[in-house]
């Protein structure tokens, strides 16, 4: 408990394939944005996790 | 007046006065206080006892019954136990608060209700004692109008709102990102969520008078006091699943204010204010440096401690 909490990585919805590569989290591929918020919304809802942009069309779903 | 009946009179206005400073204490300060009916049955019966045993304390003594007093002793003990017994309640509540308390604030209220009760003794003590010392049961009223409202002042200790100034401020995003006036809160992902937060939360920002109030605000325990309290007044939308309604509380860094979104279930800006401004400073964050390493008025700075506290 407190402020300072493990954060983990679930899972990464890209539509841009090229900015992923292999790791420890699965990697959902998004024909478009819309795809890929959708995608995310509907993983973050079942892990109870937040949605992150990075901005270069890879959303993360973390667990805070 | 016999000896008797005035030790009896000694103890009897002692107890009276140390059972009401305990019951003026219960009442007055609802933050401190989970109200629960039963709670405040125990309360009562752990004052009642501390208020007897500082009642025939000097009494005791008068009589040459001096083993009575190691009875204040082991009154110590057990009210070291209604602390441990406040910390145990309140920190199993709080992994069912959708906006907890945090260690801090349960660590202070635990402390209080500790207290209390050694302010209830003291009450009882001082009145018994002036009335046998003095040698009539007006002495005692007396100290007894004189210790209550001392008692009574010591209720409260310092709020946010005496070191710190509580505005309302705009939430807006830039791309991805969550900011309160100035102050980055989060990054949010999807235009779902970020219509949810533009639907429900609110925004303040709490900026501190003078900088020796920086660190208190930015103690985590303290920010996290003060998201309880405002949603304990307020309600919250905030849900078990969906994180991004959370209420939280970010520093700016050059001025050491505080950025705050929470997501109240009723829209009241003059409330949350109250709620902040009203929430008690917390003694772990206040006494997070000494005196002489923190000259007031020494304008921005990056406390080394900062990091390494919470």
């Amino acid at each position: 408990m407190g402020p300072l909490r493990a954060e983990k990585i679930v899972a990464v919805v890209t539509t841009d394939k090229e900015k992923v590569t292999g790791g420890g989290v699965p990697v959902f591929l998004a024909g478009d944005r819309q795809e890929a918020e959708n995608t995310a919304l509907l993983i973050a809802r079942i892990m109870g996790a937040m949605v992150h942009d990075l901005e270069n069309g890879c959303l993360l779903v973390v667990v805070h | 007046m016999t000896v008797q009946s005035l030790l009896f009179h000694g103890i009897a206005l002692g107890f009276a006065a140390g059972f009401a400073a305990r019951l003026y204490l219960l009442r007055v300060d609802y933050r401190q206080y989970p109200s629960l009916p039963h709670n405040h049955v125990s309360h009562l019966a752990f004052g009642g006892i501390a208020a007897a045993v500082g009642a025939v304390a000097v009494p005791a003594l008068l009589e040459k019954e001096f083993t009575a007093v190691t009875f204040l002793a082991l009154a110590a003990t057990q009210f070291r136990e209604i602390r441990d017994m406040e910390r145990t309640t309140l920190q199993a509540l709080e992994a069912y608060l959708l906006v907890p308390r945090g260690a801090d604030y349960i660590e202070g209220i635990a402390v209080v209700f500790e207290s209390r009760n050694y302010l209830a003794m003291a009450a009882a003590l001082l009145v018994s004692a002036a009335t046998v010392l003095v040698g009539a049961w007006w002495a005692g009223v007396l100290a007894a109008l004189v210790v209550l409202p001392w008692i009574y002042s010591l209720r409260q200790g310092k709020v946010v709102g005496d070191l710190a100034e509580v505005r309302p401020a705009a939430l807006r995003f830039e791309g991805p990102s969550l900011y309160v006036d100035h102050i980055f809160l989060m990054n949010v992902g999807t235009a779902a969520q970020r219509e949810q937060i533009e639907k429900y939360s609110m925004g303040l920002i709490i900026e501190p008078r003078r900088s020796s109030g920086r660190d208190k605000l930015a103690h985590p325990g303290q920010r996290q006091a003060i998201l309880h309290e405002v949603t304990a007044a307020l309600g919250t939308h905030q849900e078990i699943a969906e994180p991004e309604l959370t209420a939280m509380a970010r520093k700016d860094a050059d001025t050491g204010a505080l950025g705050i979104v929470v997501a109240p279930f009723t829209r009241d800006v003059a409330v949350a204010i109250k709620a902040a401004a009203n929430t008690p400073l917390l003694e772990s964050a206040r006494g997070s440096h000494p005196r002489w390493a923190a000259p007031v008025g020494a304008g921005p700075r990056q406390k080394a401690g900062d990091a390494g506290r919470g």
